[in-house]
């Protein structure tokens, strides 16, 4: 039915991506100003970049620098873009790829840590089961009533959310994540 | 000092002679201020989008830094447009913009917008100033961005209640912020590897943009200097028209979709290229996997994001296109060999291409020819300080293919953006800048009635442009594409309701001419040169020209659609279905 249809030209050349998309984690360091977030974001939108994960927060607090952790997935070469896009930013001071400079130091891959509350209601066998796999995960009570606990847990994003696929039969009520926080093996800084 | 004085010190302080722009609530303090001095001359335009226009001009021709001052809310967002065109095209351009005073921001006040959100993707960077005491400072870095680097557009923007506001200026400070330091010195060993590539080519090309006008006569010099070294051919992409004078033996014309057929196969078919301050835009490549196939690829910018982006570098150079042209020339000298020989073979291929005569057209002694007015537009006006701008479309084209250019910063258009309305406001702006210069805005009639109230800024301000109109009564390069694309149903490209031009410029206060008959159209011209008074040309061309030649959709540049080809069928049939699927 379609093939009766005219397909419409362009006036542009599009070409057909054959790298094959890849996640990466960006670490960002900018200065700590209003609307800098926004540009960051805005990048990414305005773009058509993706971000999976996204972690923010000022880490030195004399100099008003905050850092970005950013989990994104592309391509190499748009990888590439958006390091660069990045740095073009005024005030963006450094972008590194910590899952490149992994690469580069043969340390595997960045370290990679996320926090989750997850909030699990329920009574009788649902609740000792709950309270059982939460003491396997090492996640924290830190808060309870009879009928519910809030559980604190850290870990790799695959705990996570293993984690919580295995609450959601036992009483899931809800869940908040941090994203990502990362950094590189070894001595040496961003 | 109160804001608004900071505003004008500021100004002064960061050697700004003009701007441009439109009064309104929000800015009435700054305004105030430039009532009481005379250090700086305000340029009131009609549209807040012919201030941003304007100032692109101005900034373009002088190589400084063009400034708008507009109002809060519309004000802002009618200079969205020139921001996002001179951020595509690397132009320099501080813009000042009215707030609701800082109480009032986010409550939907009257003529209220998020300006520094709105502004945020087509800027370089912007600022919303909340403390008074910061307003100097930014404004000093609003300068340092714009013009260091890869120049571009960054908006300021100031509630009224800050301008009132008293607090302490500072002075420009040489120390930028350490997040902003551009690259501007290329490495060293990049730029021998990329010498030792140059001096074994066969088939070199070099390929210069806008970054070549971006960084400065001196930059130009040096290519020129480069060119003359090594002998190889050069072409240019539209916003570098000017950089290498088109008389110049090595000269190849413009590259890209409407380029020579020279530039395009040489391009193709080139064993080394020498990205000079370009950025492989979709316009130059046409098909990018067949882009160029055989070539080793020496990138030169400035931005990091350029290099890559589209085209992979082989040795991509990062720095100021100057300086590194300056280590390159210098290179040359010392290490590489003075025989030029080895091109001749090179060179007769690309004569044979030349042989093509790609920019030939039918010539007609009843109808002007847009081609042939262009022509004679160059003729009579090539010994005369000229300045040329334009508006977007196939006249466009036209007059980077028949026009000469000679000079860097002698030619305005937006490239990246391509902004029908932006040549008649460029032209003022270009005018200011240069009062004792021909400043001639080649439109069409579609584009022109864009911003045609200008018209009534340059009488204002005895600015004596003349807007040359190619009148066809169409949206001539819509309606190209729509033959070549979409059967040759002209969906709204024709205009029916023309004004007449001649009328319109008399209203304004300016000069009228018409002109349909080629035996006339030097007297015309001559005419136009001659009035002492903004001028509107309604030069009657052939209605159904078409722009050739052409990279067709889906094409490669050794695909170029020559015009002794281009009959009805061939243009019919240039785009083939697969062509047609690259949506």
């Amino acid at each position: 039915m379609n093939a009766q249809l005219q397909p419409t030209g362009s006036a542009y050349f599009i070409a057909k991506e054959t790298e094959k998309p890849e996640n990466h984690t960006l670490s960002v360091l900018v200065d700590n100003e209003p609307g800098v977030l926004a540009r960051v974001i805005g990048l990414f939108s305005g773009r058509g970049y993706n971000i999976e994960s996204l972690t923010v927060s000022e880490t030195e607090h004399e100099k008003h620098l905050s850092r970005i952790t950013i989990v994104t997935r592309g391509t190499p070469h748009v990888l590439e873009q958006i390091k660069h896009q990045l740095e073009r930013i005024v005030p963006v001071h450094r972008v590194v790829d910590l899952t490149v400079m992994a690469q580069e130091l043969g340390t595997g891959g960045a370290l990679e840590r996320e926090l989750a509350l997850v909030k699990v209601s329920g009574t009788g066998d649902a609740r000792v089961e709950a309270l059982r796999l939460a003491d396997a995960f090492r996640a924290k009570v830190i808060d309870a009533n009879t009928e519910h606990f809030i559980f604190e847990l850290t870990g790799k994003v695959s705990k996570i959310e293993q984690f919580i696929a295995i609450m959601k039969p036992l009483g899931l009520v809800e869940v908040c994540r941090t994203g990502v926080a990362a950094m590189n093996r070894g001595r040496q800084g961003m | 000092m109160t804001g608004a004085e900071m505003v004008v010190q500021a100004l002064k302080d960061n050697g700004v002679q003009h701007l441009f722009g439109y009064p309104g609530g929000a800015v009435l303090p700054i305004y105030d201020e430039l009532f009481q001095q005379d250090d700086v001359q305000h340029i009131l335009v009609r549209h807040e989008q012919g201030a941003g226009h304007a100032a692109e001009g101005y900034a373009r021709s002088t190589g400084k830094a063009g400034v708008m001052l507009v109002t809060s809310g519309p004000g802002a967002t009618n200079a969205v447009t020139p921001l996002q065109d001179a951020l595509m095209d690397s132009i320099p351009l501080v813009c000042i913009t009215g707030q609701v005073p800082t109480s009032l921001i986010g409550s939907d006040a009257f003529q209220e917008c998020d300006t520094v959100g709105i502004t945020r993707p087509c800027t370089k960077h912007n600022w919303l100033v909340k403390d008074v005491n910061d307003l100097a400072g930014i404004l000093h870095e609003a300068f340092h961005v714009a013009t260091t680097g890869r120049p571009g557009p960054v908006v300021v923007d100031i509630p009224k209640d800050v301008q009132f506001a008293k607090g302490i200026y500072t002075p420009p400070q040489t120390a930028p912020r350490t997040s902003y330091q551009p690259k501007v010195q290329g490495d060293l060993e990049k730029i021998k590897e990329a010498v030792a590539l140059m001096a074994d080519a066969k088939r070199p090309i070099i390929y210069s943009g806008g970054g070549v006008v971006n960084s400065g006569p001196e930059a130009s010099h040096l290519l020129r200097e480069l060119v003359d070294l090594t002998g190889f051919p050069i072409t240019s992409t539209l916003m570098g028209l000017g950089a290498y004078p088109a008389s110049g033996k090595n000269w190849l014309g413009m590259l890209g979709m409407h380029g020579s057929y020279e530039a395009n196969m040489a391009m193709h078919d080139c064993d080394v290229m020498i990205c000079v301050g370009a950025r492989f835009d979709d316009r130059i490549t046409g098909r990018l996997n067949a882009f160029s196939p055989n070539s080793k690829k020496i990138h030169i910018d400035i931005d990091p994001s350029s290099i890559n982006k589209t085209v992979r570098a082989d040795v991509p150079i990062l720095g100021d296109v100057g300086r590194v042209l300056e280590d390159m020339v210098r290179l040359w000298r010392a290490t590489a060999k003075a025989d030029k020989k080895t091109l001749y073979p090179w060179w007769e291929q690309i004569a044979k291409w030349r042989a093509r005569d790609s920019y030939a057209y039918k010539p007609n002694s009843d109808v002007i020819m847009p081609q042939y007015a262009i022509q004679r537009l160059y003729e009579l006006t090539k010994h005369l300080d000229t300045y040329i701008t334009t508006e977007v479309g196939q006249h466009q084209m036209w007059a980077a293919q028949h026009y000469g250019f000679e000079k860097p910063n002698r030619w305005m258009t937006s490239g990246g953006l391509g902004t029908m309305g932006y040549g008649l406001p460029a032209a003022l702006g270009v005018q200011i800048a240069h009062p004792e210069s021909l400043v001639i805005d080649i439109a069409g009639d579609a584009s022109v009635q864009m911003c045609i109230q200008e018209m009534s800024a340059a009488l204002q301000y005895n600015a004596p442009i003349k807007v040359f109109i190619l009148n066809n009564s169409y949206m001539g390069m819509v309606r190209q594409w729509q033959q070549l694309l979409h059967g040759n149903r002209l969906s709204h490209s024709y205009t029916e309701a023309m004004p007449d031009f001649v009328k319109l410029a008399e209203a304004y206060g300016g000069h009228g001419i018409r002109c349909d008959k080629p035996d006339e159209l030097d007297d015309a011209i001559k005419e136009m040169i001659s009035v002492k008074k903004p001028v509107i040309f309604d030069c009657r061309v052939a209605t159904l020209a078409n722009c050739f030649p052409m990279i067709p959709s889906g094409k490669a540049h050794n695909e170029m659609l020559l015009p002794d080809e281009a009959t009805d069928e061939a243009v019919a049939n240039a785009i083939d279905a697969k062509g047609r699927e690259l949506v």
